[in-house]
């Protein structure tokens, strides 16, 4: 038996996943959720196979809901028009359903993914390392416990490296993400948020002054106090951005 | 009542000067070639046997002036257009900037020169002197209005392809929020769901999805229509948005009477609502509820649209992402860009619409 969870803000969509379903008598539908919080709630619960994913969602899109998942299940993007996924499907060789699809259609999608599960999670694994979703320029989605956090950029204090991750400092404290400091600098905007040091990404906005540490290194004094070490390329740059 | 806007509009971006890159070389120019003149005076009043501090002081008075009066009238000429009337203009102009450098001329060399036979030269050859002066003046005169000429037809060619461009833009822009792919696909698709177990609304949903896109494809949208008939045509995208999100999405229409019969360009409120919708349904999980209200106000009608929205999480800034269309066709239509304003407010955001009434 393939149990699946439905992921859709619209309930007709689902009727209709649900109901293309029932030609496929190994699949049972264990849930339907309406947005991502529900849908990351409804995952870690039931551990589904497989999930049917719509990509513009309240809250948080699609992408951002996976990315919050530990090990994510099987999935299928239905989306009904977004350019920009359906470029990083193509890139990635993903199958998607485009709404409103026929049932062959879905039947297709359905026997890819029984003929190639495993491969198509790695396809997927693959594609949230890479993508830079418009999203992301303006929040960054994490996990306190089992609560979603939307924390919006301009109140990233700054991105620290650690390991595989990366601790997204705010007033809150840090949280983790899986994703590289490459990432971040590509996404965020470069006039905001600075690579003062390989492992350091700085809020500018909350820079209020650098001092020097020796006699060729400098830190970078925050307004919550933290001292952030600036590389000398770093410190470079943050002095080309402040014109000083 | 459009076409005025956008000529507005259009004056508004191009009413600068091409900028003035060469202007140091011009004047250079300008001053080698005095020079010229003033050589070429020294060598013919040493030829007549004048010494050479006469013949440079002469030179020097002579050209100056007239490098003067050359100067005056090319910058009393940037001022005005090239035309049949201002031909005439100049060259009166010029005849009387000659007359004045002539006495200008006698004036301050008879008080640094005190030679009879110098005094007795000049004034000798002062019709020579004059004609020579007005010929350089009349030659700057042309020069200069054929460079404004040439500038102008450069300026009005630019201007020309700018509003092409401009209008080719909005065209586009229209198009595509015509067109709202994800709209139209989404209620397609829910039209496929509803097929099989409520036939009926499916049919009715075709219905009314047909009803708005021809509503949509078919206005012109410089045309003004009254409110009531505007929000007929919203009324059908409210219908349709609601088999989509009925779970979710309320709507409360408020309308003074007054303002029933008021105008407004046609397809401007539907943009607007259907960004409040989005903003509310995709920045919250709740339930929501957009509330449209009008009334006039003077000799303005007055449309409010809010939806609420997350304070803590939102990441939306600026006017919202559907919005901006809106504010370019107020701005083509009234030439105003104060007619559409947003706020937000205790997790409300209230977007407020102003039409002119009084140019309908």
């Amino acid at each position: 038996m393939t149990r699946t969870i439905l992921i859709d803000d619209e309930p007709l969509a689902r009727t209709l996943v649900r109901e293309y379903l029932q030609s496929h008598p190994t699949f049972e539908v264990i849930a339907e959720c309406g947005d991502g919080f529900e849908g990351v709630k409804a995952i870690a619960q039931h551990k589904p196979d497989l999930i049917f994913l719509d990509i513009q969602m309240p809250k948080i899109n699609g992408f951002e809901m996976l990315e919050l998942l530990e090990s994510p299940p099987g999935v299928i993007f239905t989306t009904a028009f977004d350019e920009y996924a359906m470029q990083a499907f193509e890139r990635h060789a993903i199958d998607y359903l485009l709404k409103p699809f026929s049932k062959d259609r879905f039947d297709k999608a359905i026997a890819k993914w029984k003929s190639q599960g495993q491969k198509q999670n790695e396809h997927t694994a693959e594609l949230l390392n890479s993508i830079s979703q418009p999203e992301e320029r303006t929040r960054i989605v994490v996990k306190k416990g089992s609560n979603l956090v939307i924390l919006p950029v301009q109140t990233v204090f700054y991105i620290e490296a650690f390991d595989d991750y990366v601790k997204v400092h705010t007033k809150d404290g840090f949280f983790l993400k899986k994703k590289t400091m490459a990432h971040y600098e590509k996404v965020l905007d470069p006039a905001q948020f600075i690579r003062v040091h390989r492992s350091y990404l700085l809020n500018l906005q909350e820079l209020t002054r650098i001092e020097p540490l020796t006699k060729d290194s400098h830190v970078a004094l925050l307004k919550s106090g933290v001292r952030v070490p600036l590389s000398e390329a770093g410190f470079a740059k943050l002095r080309g951005v402040l014109g000083i | 009542m459009n076409s005025e806007g956008t000529i507005k509009l259009v004056n508004f971006h191009f009413g600068m000067a091409t900028p003035q890159l060469s202007f140091f070389k011009i004047i250079l120019v300008y001053l080698a070639w005095w020079v010229f003149w003033g050589a070429d005076q020294v060598y013919l009043l040493v030829r007549n046997g004048f010494d050479l501090n006469t013949a440079i002081t002469d030179a020097i008075v002579t050209q100056g002036i007239f490098a003067m009066a050359g100067y005056v009238i090319n910058t009393s000429m940037h001022s005005y257009r090239p035309s049949g009337k201002n031909a005439l203009y100049i060259i009166i102009w010029s005849i009387a900037l000659t007359y004045i450098c002539m006495y200008l001329q006698r004036e301050t060399l008879y008080r640094i020169i005190e030679e009879d036979a110098y005094r007795a030269s000049f004034e000798n050859s002062v019709i020579i002197r004059a004609a020579f002066g007005w010929l350089m003046i009349m030659l700057v005169a042309v020069l200069t209005w054929a460079w404004v000429y040439v500038k102008e037809k450069q300026e009005s060619e630019e201007r020309r392809n700018e509003a092409v461009k401009l209008a080719r833009e909005a065209e586009l822009t229209t198009l595509r929020q015509q067109l709202q792919p994800h709209f139209l696909f989404n209620s397609l698709n829910s039209i496929s769901a509803l097929v099989m177990t409520q036939p009926e609304q499916a049919r009715k949903m075709v219905q009314q999805l047909s009803d708005f896109l021809r509503g949509t494809i078919r206005k012109d949208d410089k045309v003004l229509v009254t409110l009531e008939e505007e929000l007929t045509h919203l009324q059908l995208y409210l219908d349709i948005e609601k088999v989509r999100f009925g779970h979710r999405l309320k709507t409360e229409i408020k309308i003074d009477e007054a303002a029933q019969q008021k105008k407004i360009p046609s397809l401007l409120l539907q943009p607007v609502v259907e960004n409040a919708i989005k903003f509310g349904l995709y920045d919250t999980t709740g339930e929501i509820t957009i509330v449209i209200s009008a009334r006039t106000d003077g000799p303005m009608l007055e449309i409010e649209v809010t939806n609420p929205f997350d304070e803590a999480t939102s990441t939306r800034t600026g006017t919202g992402f559907g919005l901006s269309g809106v504010q370019r066709r107020l701005d083509l239509l009234f030439s105003r860009n104060d007619l559409l304003k947003t706020s937000r407010n205790s997790g409300i955001f209230t977007t407020v619409l102003r039409i002119p009434q009084s140019a309908a």
